[in-house]
């Protein structure tokens, strides 16, 4: 069974082509990262599976139907903003908020919504969290309350747009790991795009690398070579495995992969 | 003091509206709003004058505009939300072809001030029935909002993805804050809006975390401090709008504090 399936997608924005011509197939229950530098069409890409942005060519289709608004069978960590940051708002309010807010009327907080998010937050270990303020938490608890509302409604699909921004090395393995049980517990399909490979990469299925309006799906070792790196960016492009950890490296300058956290000499 | 007619319409309307006010300030503050909200009193001034140079009630005139003006803003959406200096000079510009009504009609300086500065002190017993009236409107059209509304203004991506009409939701609440402006106005006056709509909504913010409870607390602020003001306009003989005002000013300024000291400790 395919959880997500592109043939011959071509995403635009803005009349430029973001990915051109893109296919691949992310079988049932896979952990996805999902890599590429700046601007390779991460975000994009989730858009399009979350039918927000229509493919100019091509078809995406979620399960085996073809990608839709507001599909339940979805859930999403949009990429953060910080909008939300120095509110005044309770943890829980914000997570709530999600709970069926696409029907219109007035929330009263009725108990089976109520046990949802009591679930979810349960799920994440951020019932405490959940009692205090948005504008106290760190960036790594407030992360953990927006998972939360990504589990709402019991998605078999999650999509997970940079969920490590911003956290140190410590905070992102919590994260990552934490992500990892609930996919396993929960047999979810996962998209995790990050900016460090190193990051992600004990907890990994399939990579998914994009660059150069193209993409590259497969198994770690599959993936992250230098022949196929070379292909996607159209550039000279070394991998080097250093301990256990693995750098991208173009003209002599890591790239998408290594982290200001984790210098060479570091791996 | 209930007494005297005048002053039992004046409890009565500022009640009403300063419920409403409270509500519907609450999400406007939630939203990072307020200027707008401000700016649209300000469009509901020339709609009151010129309803008052073609010889129609200037509340429905207010209202039309101040309705036009919401939705408008509501469809620029995200390319006005932060164009501060747009909003800023289509306010001043409201008020100008509003002094300009007011030159046509010649009319006495005190209908300016009761426009600019409020004048709760002379609402009709027929005009409490309106404002009622269109505070149930407005209020019932905030209730069919709500959910998806909160969704929208706190998680926008999710919201979208989850199938929210975000459009929808900008367009239809500042319709509902355009009508709860210019009920606003029949109290505290079009220079005064803010102080109702985003004081008692701010200091409720900075006294409780929860929304429920927020809202709640917005709403009793306001009311409170509407009826505060016209007690001691009562006995002191200073205008109600005054009152009002610094009463909001106050409570807001002593929430921020409570605030700024509990996070210290
Ligand atoms: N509204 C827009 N109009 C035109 N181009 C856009 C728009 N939004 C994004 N783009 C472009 O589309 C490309 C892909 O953007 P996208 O946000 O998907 O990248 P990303 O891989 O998520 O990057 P990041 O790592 O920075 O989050 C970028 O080149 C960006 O400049
Ligand atoms: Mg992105």
């Amino acid at each position: 069974m395919t959880a997500l399936a592109l043939s011959g997608v071509t995403l635009a924005l803005g009349g430029r082509e973001v990915l051109s011509g893109v296919s691949f197939a992310v079988p049932d229950g896979a952990f996805v990262g999902v890599l590429g530098p700046n601007g390779a069409g991460k975000t994009t890409l989730m858009r399009a599976v979350l039918g927000l942005l229509r493919p100019v060519r091509g078809t995406v289709s979620v399960f085996g139907a073809p990608a839709r608004r507001g599909n339940p069978a979805i859930g999403y960590l949009p990429q953060a903003r910080g909008s939300t940051a120095g509110l005044r708002l309770r943890g829980y309010d914000l997570v709530a908020a999600a709970a069926s807010g696409h029907r219109f009327g007035l929330t009263l907080g009725g108990a089976a919504e109520r046990r949802e998010v009591d679930w979810a937050l349960d799920l994440v270990g951020g019932t405490a969290l959940a009692e205090r303020p948005l504008g106290e938490l760190s960036g790594g608890e407030r992360q953990r309350l927006l998972l939360a509302q990504a589990l709402l409604g019991r998605p078999e699909l999650l999509l997970l747009d940079e969920p490590l921004a911003s956290l140190d090395p410590r905070h992102q393995h919590g994260v990552v790991t934490l992500v990892r049980e609930i996919q396993q517990h929960l047999k979810l399909t996962v998209l995790f795009s990050a900016h460090d490979l190193n990051a992600v990469l004990g907890v990994l299925d399939q990579v998914l690398y994009l660059g150069g309006g193209q993409a590259a799906l497969g198994t770690v070792d599959a993936v992250v070579t230098a022949p196929v790196l070379s292909r996607l960016y159209g550039a000279s492009i070394d991998v080097a495995r250093i301990g256990g950890r693995i750098f991208v490296v173009a003209g002599g300058q890591t790239v998408g992969c290594a982290h200001e956290h984790a210098p060479l000499a570091a791996g | 003091m209930f007494g005297y007619g005048f002053m039992v319409n004046a409890f009565a309307a500022a009640g009403i509206v300063a419920v409403l006010a409270g509500v519907v300030g609450y999400v406007l503050v939630l939203r990072g709003q307020t200027f707008a909200g401000h700016a649209l009193s300000h469009v509901g001034f020339s709609g009151a004058t010129g309803a008052v140079l073609l010889g129609v009630s200037p509340l429905w005139g207010m209202v039309l505009m101040t309705l036009a003006g919401g939705i408008g803003m509501g469809l620029l959406g995200e390319k006005l939300a932060h164009r501060d200096v747009a909003i800023g000079l289509v306010l001043s510009m409201s008020l100008g072809l509003g002094m300009l009504f007011l030159h046509f009609f010649t009319a006495s300086a005190s209908q300016a001030t009761a426009l600019l500065f409020g004048n709760v002190l002379g609402v009709t017993a027929g005009a409490v029935w309106t404002l009622l009236a269109l505070a149930v409107v407005s209020l019932a059209g905030l209730a069919v909002l709500a959910r998806p509304l909160l969704f929208a203004t706190l998680q926008p991506e999710l919201a979208e993805a989850k199938g929210v009409n975000l459009r929808l939701m900008g367009v239809g609440f500042l319709a509902v804050v355009a009508l709860a402006t210019a009920l606003c106005v029949q109290i505290v006056g079009v220079l005064l809006v803010f102080s109702l709509m985003a004081g008692p909504a701010a200091a409720a913010q900075a006294l409780t975390a929860r929304l429920a409870r927020g809202v709640a607390l917005a709403a009793v602020l306001a009311l409170a401090e509407a009826w505060g003001g016209l007690t001691l306009a009562y006995h002191t003989d200073w205008p109600a709008s005054f009152w009002i005002t610094a009463l909001s000013g106050g409570a807001y300024l002593l929430a921020a504090l409570r605030q700024g000291m509990r996070i210290r400790r």
